[in-house]
């Protein structure tokens, strides 16, 4: 197969980035199977260590620049939790701030040359998303036992309309965790193979005389693309640590 | 490598393939792998791993520490502020202590200055005064001389025209007592 590209010049393997392969050897993933899945969740961990642990270590009144960072991102987690869940969803702050903090390193680190990306894997995401639907859930159904069916009886709408009203509503709190996932995944996918398309346009120089226009576009593209996706990789971190908040407001004050 | 991951997704592999041919290539595709049920448990056991771990260490030690970090800087600058405040206080204090203390010593300096023009004037009163009257006394003095020359000088004419008389009448052969020469001479001084 191999050949065959290259007696055709061009390799187009937009996907065989997200291909999940055993780390020392072999085919077969097993559930304990170190991967590359293994090695870049451990490099985000590592990242995460180094600037929440170590960055902090001075714990300094006028910070150094990783502290600076640090606390950054915990201010801005901590507002958003504040601001968009209310006061007493403070105390799930740890739970919204190591989801925040674990896709964000997942997308940046992804966007290294030759990186994987856990979080373009729609496996890895939807455990995310419905780890949330179960969490916010439970949270309603705890804080406020039947009361919180409430978030899907629209009292403020006319009697006979409220049934229909239901029914949507509790179709699209279903939905929630399929799309808070494939909203993820599929940002974090389509950027990588549309980079990884492009690239495999840069070539061509190479193999034929229409190289000398498709080679510097596709690398501006990719230029491009690139900037994009570093933008992206954070709005959709942001995306999803703010429906995060959004969910856990509806669970902690179900009512309209 | 290619062929075992394809018959791992097979189905994945036909719709990629289908994009891959439209892309323009015919080569074939790994497929998506995002769809290869077969990695899921291994990806989901090692996101819960990698999750744990960041939990923890967040919130037993980042957490923790960030906030009181910043409750720590929050209550530094509060008591800095307040420190501040009260330091200001006490410079506007200071201040009008020392322009208090500025026209205090002003007025005194006023009062001494006032008190010892008037000291002063009041000696050169007493010197001006003994002056005049030392001048007064010189004057009245001098007068009283002036008068007893004059006397003196009336007399010594009298003197003088007795004893001219006399030698112009000896001169011109007469003879004439005293008396009578200056009799005459009164006389004709008194005309």
């Amino acid at each position: 197969m191999a050949t065959e590209e290259h007696s055709e010049g061009l390799a187009f393997h937009p996907m065989d980035q997200f291909i999940v392969k055993p780390l020392f050897g072999g085919e077969h993933v097993g559930v304990l199977t170190v991967t590359n899945v293994t090695l870049w969740m451990a490099i985000a961990v590592l990242c995460v260590i180094a600037l929440f642990v170590l960055g902090t270590r001075g714990r300094a009144v006028v910070p150094n620049r990783t502290q600076s960072v640090a606390e950054l991102a915990y201010g801005f987690v901590h507002k958003m939790v504040e601001d968009v869940a209310g006061h007493d969803a403070v105390k799930f702050f740890p739970y919204v701030f190591t989801l925040f903090i674990f896709i964000v390193f997942s997308n940046f680190l992804g966007l290294l040359p030759k990186a994987f990306t856990p979080t373009s894997h729609i496996a890895v995401t939807a455990f995310l998303a419905v780890a949330v639907f179960l969490t916010v859930t439970i949270v309603g159904f705890v804080k406020h036992g039947v009361h919180f069916l409430g978030l899907f009886w629209v009292s403020s709408a006319p009697l006979p309309l409220r049934p229909v009203l239901a029914l949507i509503e509790v179709i699209s709190y279903f939905v929630r965790p399929v799309s808070h996932s494939i909203r993820l995944a599929g940002n974090m996918m389509a950027g990588h193979a549309v980079i990884k398309v492009f690239a495999a346009f840069a070539p061509l120089i190479l193999i034929s005389g229409v190289g000398i226009a498709v080679t510097p576009l596709s690398i501006l593209a990719i230029t491009a693309i690139y900037g994009l996706e570093i933008l992206v990789a954070f709005i959709q971190a942001y995306v999803f640590t703010i429906l995060t908040c959004v969910y856990l407001r509806d669970a902690l004050h179900p009512a309209h | 490598m290619a062929n075992t991951t394809h018959t791992a997704a097979d189905t994945a592999t036909e719709a990629a393939g289908h994009a891959a041919e439209a892309a323009g290539h015919a080569a074939q595709s790994a497929g998506m792998p995002q769809l290869d049920t077969s990695t899921f448990a291994n990806q989901i056991f090692w996101l819960v791993v990698a999750l744990i771990v960041i939990y923890f260490v967040l919130s037993r030690i980042a957490l923790p520490r960030i906030g009181a970090v910043l409750a720590d800087r929050q209550r530094t600058i509060t008591s800095d502020i307040a420190a501040a405040e009260e330091l200001k206080a006490k410079a506007v204090e200071a201040e009008k202590a020392y322009n208090q203390a500025i026209a205090d010593a002003r007025s005194e300096a006023a009062k001494i200055v006032a008190e010892a023009r008037a000291e002063i004037q009041k000696d050169l009163d007493v010197a001006t005064a003994k002056a005049d009257a030392e001048i007064a006394a010189k004057t009245a003095e001098s007068a009283a001389r002036i008068e007893e020359i004059r006397a003196g000088a009336l007399e010594s004419v009298k003197d003088v025209a007795n004893e001219t008389a006399a030698a112009l009448v000896s001169a011109l052969g007469g003879s004439a007592d005293d008396k009578s020469v200056a009799s005459a001479v009164s006389d004709r001084m008194k005309g």
